[in-house]
């Protein structure tokens, strides 16, 4: 191992940490293909299908770029945590709960007349600070009360989407809404509009922008060097003089913040109101985003991208091939599991030096 | 007699028979989690496997006209699951709570695909004793209607709480969730201990979920489950890996989703949601009081990772 070329150990520095999701890719491939045969689909005619609906056309390129928009966000509530070695899960909680708090936020703004942009100012502080407040929370009881966050997340959440109904049925009730509870709708001058020579919101770029900012924090600046101290060996940083737990309280805040403003665009630029739809599991498949994309905030990205690619073919899919809509979920679920597993065997240098043993 | 003659007591009367019939999912789910915890291993996958018994349960109940053999059904596709679990878990460096995670996904979208031909047909329902025989009240006749599976639950909590603490196999379940190395040291696998605790799980949610789809509301359809296999893991917590006191966290669980509806029923509309959460709050209180920075949830098993 010491004596290998500097050119080669950069080499397997980039190839490692693909190997495993590249594996899972084809394995998933593989079982997905099997899986659509014995339903009696021909499981290229599938995947060609997926490559059209997906990234087949320009039409195709913008839904896919749509549903990857919220992914980017909910992918950081659980990537940026992970950083420092905590395993957050409640991503769909804080993406509803800011969701709601900004609608809560940017009406009266819209009701006094103020410019749009103060209204977006006012909705995104508002969903930031209730999705970082709440993701912040199970950082918070993580360090002081030693109370496990992925659960804690997890509680954190549903009572986050229960808050939501409930408020959104109740007090923010719109009469107007008869069939579907909502919240009063934001004037049309108040949505968010998409991006110039696109049918896709800004809320994309701003997806961008808060991966890359989430990447230079936690690799360009000593914050995020400290960050991962912490996630590689908490005690250490502890003896070190770190203060573990205020900075678990700021990255777990800076997650749900991430979510939150997800919400917060959900409601401005797609919803144009809260109500029960904006529960619709973008924050669940934001784990798998950030499992997949191996907690990298860059590498949520093309993830992201191609998860969002796989959730706009299913019409497609729907269409030609008269499969359900619950086949999106079985690949997603199979490239998950898969995932895990490959983490589970060897890395490919790992595997080298047990061989040359 | 009518609604009018009971007056407020309809509350308590829909919310014993509401308690009985929303816990017996959460009972099923929250012992056989409560086991797979014991063993030092985490399952969040039990809402997809609760998912699929629902949906599987359904579909063999549906061909072959026995709601029995759908239970059964619905159990041996849970032990799949719990073995995938388990499989998944004993390779290095995998985090048990990651895998049960990606099952839920897979489970769920496993279940809602194949579960599209059964949304429309009626299946036979699993029987239930009408033990408020004895009284001309139709209300209470109607709360004391329990299913056999809730009875089944009932006699089982007991058994499992004794074997638990008494038997061969309660002592090793146990051993290898406090101190792996110790069971090592007494020659015990604790990855094929930690198999069969997790398949055990996987059995007990998918039974769970059978009675959603066989009982209570007793047909299969996507919105069949609002999060019970969730919420049952939560509810090991709250009961603290003590089945005795899984049931009656069940029933409190249980009782808290059927006061919403029971209010409903004479005119107290508001607050349903928060009190269908009701469970997740005191959960999470419960967590904050009893854990601490220096030491671990007291009756928590040593080798739990939600629990270091």
């Amino acid at each position: 191992m010491d004596a290998e070329p500097p050119r080669r150990a950069a080499l397997a520095r980039i190839l490692d940490p693909l190997a495993a999701p590249v594996a899972a890719g084809v394995a998933t491939i593989v079982i997905f293909g099997l899986f659509v045969s014995l339903a009696g689909r021909n499981p290229l005619e599938v995947y060609r299908l997926m490559a059209v609906g997906a990234f087949g056309s320009w039409f195709s390129w913008q839904n896919t770029l749509l549903r990857a928009s919220p992914l980017l966000l909910t992918g950081l509530c659980t990537a940026l945590p992970a950083q420092m070695g905590l395993v957050i899960i409640g991503g769909e909680g804080a993406f509803v709960i800011g969701g709601l708090a900004a609608i809560a936020a940017g009406l009266p703004f819209a009701d006094a007349g103020a410019p749009a942009f103060v209204v977006w100012i006012a909705m995104g502080i508002a969903g930031m600070a209730a999705g970082g407040a709440l993701i912040a929370t199970a950082g918070a009881l993580r360090h002081w009360r030693g109370v496990n966050e992925t659960i804690s997340s997890l509680l954190l959440s549903s009572i986050a989407i229960a808050v939501m109904n409930q408020i959104v049925e109740g007090p923010m009730r719109d009469p107007a809404s008869l069939n579907k509870p909502s919240t009063r709708p934001l004037p049309d001058a108040d949505l968010i509009g998409n991006l110039p020579g696109m049918d896709v919101h800004w809320g994309l770029a701003l997806g961008l922008i808060a991966c890359v900012l989430a990447w230079l924090l936690m690799r360009r600046t000593t914050f995020g060097f400290a960050a991962r101290i912490v996630g590689g060996n908490s005690r250490a940083a502890r003896m070190a003089g770190l203060p573990v737990g205020m900075m678990m309280v700021i990255v777990t805040g800076l997650g749900g913040a991430a979510a939150g403003l997800g919400g917060m665009i959900e409601v401005a630029a797609v919803q144009g109101d809260a109500n029960a739809n904006i529960a619709a599991g973008y924050g669940l498949s934001g784990i798998l985003v950030a499992f997949l994309a191996r907690q990298h905030p860059l590498a949520i990205i093309p993830v992201a991208v191609l998860l969002g690619g796989i959730s706009a073919s299913d019409g497609l899919l729907q269409r030609r091939l008269d499969l359900p809509d619950a086949a999106v979920l079985v690949l997603q679920g199979i490239l998950f599991v898969a995932l895990l597993a490959g983490e589970g065997l060897p890395s490919w240098s790992e595997w080298k030096a047990r061989m040359s043993r | 007699m009518n609604d009018a003659s009971l007056g407020l007591w309809t509350v308590p009367i829909a919310v014993l028979g509401g308690a009985i019939r929303v816990s017996t999912p959460f009972l099923f789910v929250s012992l056989g989690e409560l086991v797979t915890e014991k063993s030092g291993r985490i399952n969040l996958g039990l809402e997809g496997t609760l998912i699929m018994g629902a949906m599987s349960g359904f579909g063999v109940a549906y061909l072959t006209g026995s709601p029995w053999l759908g239970v059964l059904a619905a159990g041996l596709v849970g032990v799949m699951f719990g073995a995938l679990h388990a499989a998944i878990c004993s390779l290095p460096r995998v985090n048990d709570i990651a895998v049960g995670i990606a099952l839920m996904i897979f489970g769920i979208g496993l279940a809602f695909y194949l579960g599209k031909p059964l949304v429309q047909p009626k299946a036979p329902t699993l029987p239930a004793l009408p033990l408020g025989f004895w009284s001309d009240i139709p209300q209470v006749r109607a709360a004391l209607e329990v299913n056999a599976l809730f009875i089944v639950g009932l006699v089982f909590t007991p058994i499992l709480s004794w074997a638990l603490a008494n038997t061969r196999w309660g002592l090793i379940v146990r051993m290898v969730g406090d101190s792996s190395e110790a069971a090592r040291a007494l020659g015990y696998s604790p990855l094929w201990v930690r198999l069969y605790a997790t398949c055990f799980g996987g059995f007990m949610a998918g039974v769970g979920g059978s009675f959603l789809s066989l009982y209570y509301p007793g047909s299969w359809s996507e919105g069949l489950s609002s999060g019970q296999g969730i919420t049952a893991v939560a509810l090991v917590i709250f009961a603290r890996w003590n089945p005795l006191a899984c049931f009656g966290a069940s029933l409190l669980f249980g009782g808290a989703g059927a006061l919403g509806p029971a209010l409903q029923a004479v005119g107290v509309t508001s607050g349903t949601y928060l009190l269908n959460a009701a469970p997740y709050f005191l959960t999470l209180l419960i967590l904050v009081f009893s854990s601490s920075s220096r030491r671990r949830v007291a009756g928590a098993p040593g080798e739990l990772s939600v629990t270091k």
